[in-house]
């Protein structure tokens, strides 16, 4: 046993797959970076908002002001600078880092492929992407290598696996496979779409795309690891993925996945869209195949082997932490989040807050529209975390305009995939007198029909 | 790999065609809601003629204060006032439609804050030197400042004509009104330029479609503008205290009432598809949503819930004082009865229609997963 596992961390892989996801990988983030500043992102989502929702524990990550444009022009900065493999090290650092802290100033704008970004860029830091068709590796001949260990490949195509599985794991519910919800919900409203806009409200299509969806998410990664189906497999990459970007608004992340699944195909695949671009970009690719090996003995390899373990426990792991809280996981979402579930919910809500004086008794309503963002007001509605750490901000807010004996109750509805609103939090509950925190959320009033 | 290529340039094409493509027509969708018809019926039987009909009573207002300043006598201040009355009442059928060009220039903040800044009002009749474009002056214009001057500006009527008289107010109300003669012109004849067929042809559903932003303005005047601001405020419902002197028309002090029925039965017009033209039912919202429940099996008519929660609001206004300072000083209660009725609806506004119309309520168009 152990002897197999020695002998599967000595086998060596060309180092090309590697290096074209990097260059790939990085200017993908380059161009996501331009266009988040392009839309005025940056403003709209972190410099307007007066307030912004925190992760448990990642207070202290704030929006810098003004310094948010430095911070996303290194972040573009870096990744530019690791796509070309220049300071790699450094760069992805760099980058995963920034990336990272930027995901971390607001979770109202949490998307699981954002999340996705920083888990690759973690991946990367570990491994040895730039050792080969690099600026660094050009610059450097002693740092050249041909071939790498075939596990480096395998960690970003286990990264992959988790998400497609956990995904297609997720949408084994049954809104989504006997009632084909979310999905019939968006598709409808989709008629106007070219060609297939006129199935768009036919039953049986949104029955198609539920299963169908279900199906890919489940078994992509075995037809694309199988050599036999990985062309056909890599077509269903390229129509599932550009007909999610046809029909919903998900930005950079169907380019980030197909680009991703070219890491199943083979080295020759890789090694000849490498020469192709040196023949292009007039650089030798000869350079780059010197025949060297890695042999694993720098610092950081060896601290890969024990790093990369560790984290893949941690992220096969986080998907079930949502089986520890009881209740309807749609409804309180509690573990929701970072366990790639995608699609799942159409969601809406309304929360209404009251602040209290205990004493007096006298109360008033809020206005969410003096501290929150529409957006911000959107995502707090029904997400019970959410609505906890904002009476806690009213309640510091009007303690320090001299109110005195605060209490801050919600009277909250929320609907979800189409079932009737139905109150959503316990309104007699002091919300202040509720830590945030991972303990189960007790104050949400468990869903009917479930 | 040749097949690859062509296969991936042909998906690449299919999906790069816009949304303008000839194919949707010759497949219309007959049996779905269109959006485009809902929207065609908001511009032509409910926007533009409320637009219409709001410009031609401020065109009677203009007359009628020229009529005054020539000759200010008894009945010529009346017919003043009563146009004055005549065309805030026509502002609240428009106020919800804050968009296009509207939205651009803020047509609301010019035409409708209050509580007017009196201070502010005196000063720039005094200094005679005023940019009403200045976000500092929405407080020092409109209507609610109009309201000070027409009916706040002395104790009895005599005193009010005095000071109407004196050339620098004379000045101040002309520029008044013909700054919301100006804006609103500007907001109608883009309605009748361009902006009317754009309007209608961005009949899609994303969060910048015609009908999710519409939607949008619709339910921000209904919560915050007519609820909140009307009723809300007022009441207490926001601080904790009653503020009585924060109703809408404080200084002609009778008229909150009318008011607050103009803007509450316009709401419910445009929900329910009632044209102003001539008050026959279109399409709606309301038909909107009904068709969602038949498309889904459902045995939750929402429309009906939210029109039922109006009712109640109605039959509670029935024994509110027209003056909305006085009800608030002598039976708050009450009140507070017409802002829960009316605080009821927004749960179904804004959560079983939104999820059932798939309508986004935000206007950042961010990226989903």
């Amino acid at each position: 046993m152990s002897q197999a596992i020695q002998s599967y961390f000595n086998k060596q892989s060309k180092a090309a797959p590697l290096a074209v996801f990097r260059v790939l990988f990085g200017l993908l983030m380059v161009f996501s970076m331009i266009r988040f500043w392009y839309y005025g992102w940056i403003e709209k989502l972190y410099l307007l908002p007066n307030f912004h929702f925190h992760y448990y524990g990642f207070d202290w990550v704030q929006v810098p002001g003004k310094w948010t444009y430095v911070l996303f022009f290194i972040c573009g900065l870096s990744a530019l600078f690791f796509a070309i493999g220049y300071k790699y090290r450094l760069s992805i650092l760099i980058f995963f880092l920034s990336f990272t802290y930027i995901e971390l100033m607001d979770k109202t704008t949490y998307l699981n492929h954002y999340y996705f970004v920083s888990l690759m860029a973690f991946i990367l830091l570990w491994l040895p992407a730039h050792r080969h068709f690099s600026v660094d590796a050009f610059l450097n001949k002693n740092i050249r290598l041909e071939f790498i260990p075939k596990w480096n490949i395998d960690a970003l195509r286990l990264m992959i696996s988790i998400v497609y599985l956990s995904a297609g794991l997720a949408k084994l519910n049954s809104d989504w496979m006997y009632k084909a919800l979310p999905l019939s919900f968006w598709l409808r409203e989709k008629t106007d779409l070219p060609i297939i806009g006129q199935f768009m409200d036919e039953r049986w299509l949104h029955y198609l795309f539920s299963w169908g969806g279900a199906f890919y998410d489940l078994f992509i990664v075995f037809f694309l690891l199988w050599s036999r189906t990985r062309v056909s497999a890599f077509i269903a990459v390229l129509m599932f993925h550009l007909l999610t970007k046809a029909l919903f608004p998900i930005g950079m992340f169907p380019y980030l996945m197909i680009a991703a699944s070219l890491l199943f195909f083979r080295d020759t695949f890789h090694t000849r869209a490498l020469k192709m671009i040196s023949s292009i970009i007039r650089i030798p690719y000869e350079t780059f195949c010197n025949g060297a090996k890695s042999m694993s003995n720098t610092f950081i390899s060896r601290a890969a082997l024990i790093v990369l373990p560790v984290f893949f426990i941690i992220q096969l792991l986080l998907p079930l932490r949502s089986h520890l809280y009881t209740g309807n996981l749609f409804w309180t979402e509690q573990g929701y989040r970072f366990s790639w579930r995608v699609m799942l919910m159409e969601k809406t809500g309304y929360a209404n807050f009251k602040v209290v004086d205990s004493v007096t008794g006298k109360r008033f309503y809020i206005q969410n529209e003096d501290f929150l963002t529409a957006f911000q007001q959107k995502q707090m509605s029904t997400q019970p975390d959410f609505i906890l750490e904002y009476s806690h901000f009213l309640g510091d807010h009007f303690k320090s305009q001299g109110h005195e004996n605060v209490q801050v109750f919600v009277e909250s509805y929320a609907s979800l995939n189409g079932r009737k609103s139905q109150p959503f939090i316990d309104s007699t509950i002091d919300l202040l007198t509720v830590e945030n925190g991972f303990k189960q959320k007790s104050f949400i009033i468990p869903l009917e029909n479930d | 790999m040749k097949k690859l290529f062509l296969f991936i340039s042909i998906i690449l094409f299919t999906f790069a065609c816009g949304d303008d493509d000839p194919i949707t027509e010759v497949f219309p969708n007959e049996d779905s809601f269109s959006r485009a018809e809902m929207l065609e019926f908001w511009a032509d039987e409910i926007i533009i003629p409320a637009y219409t009909n709001y410009i031609s009573d401020l065109d009677i207002l203009k007359e009628s204060s020229t009529a005054f300043f020539t000759d200010p006598s008894e009945p010529n201040f009346n017919t003043f006032r009563d146009s004055y009355i005549l065309a805030y009442t026509s502002w609240q059928q428009v106020s919800m439609f804050e968009i296009g060009k509207a939205e651009e220039i803020g047509l609301r903040n010019f035409t409708n804050i209050y509580p007017t800044n009196v201070d502010l009002i005196e000063s720039n009749i005094n200094n005679q030197n005023f940019d009403l474009a200045l976000p500092s002056n929405f407080v020092a214009q409109g209507f609610p400042a109009l309201d000070y001057l027409l009916f706040g500006k002395g104790d009895d009527d005599e005193v009010i004509v005095q000071a109407l008289t004196s050339a620098n107010v004379t000045t101040y109300v002309e520029a008044l009104i013909d700054r919301l003669n100006d804006l609103s012109t500007e907001v109608l004849d883009d309605w009748n330029g361009g902006f009317r067929d754009e309007f209608v042809s961005n009949d899609g559903s994303s969060a910048t479609a015609s009908t999710d932003k519409l939607v949008n303005d619709f339910l921000f005047y209904y919560e915050r503008f007519l609820r909140a601001a009307k009723v809300g405020i007022p009441a207490g419902v926001f601080s904790g205290n009653t503020e009585p002197d924060r109703v809408e028309g404080l200084f002609s002090d009778i008229y909150s009432k009318l008011f607050f029925e103009a803007g509450f039965s316009s709401a419910q017009d445009f929900f329910n598809g009632i044209s102003f033209i001539d008050g026959r039912e279109g399409v709606s919202l309301k038909q909107y949503l009904e068709e969602i429940q038949l498309t889904n099996n459902s045995d939750f008519d929402i429309a009906a819930s939210i029109n039922d929660n109006w009712q109640s609001a109605e039959l509670v206004l029935i024994d509110i004082n027209a003056n909305f300072r006085n009800q608030v000083l002598e039976d708050n209660a009450e009140m507070l009865a017409l802002y829960d009725e009316l605080q009821k609806a927004v749960v179904s506004l804004k959560v079983d229609m939104l999820q059932a119309l798939n309508i986004q309520v935000d206007f950042v168009d961010a990226d989903g997963d």
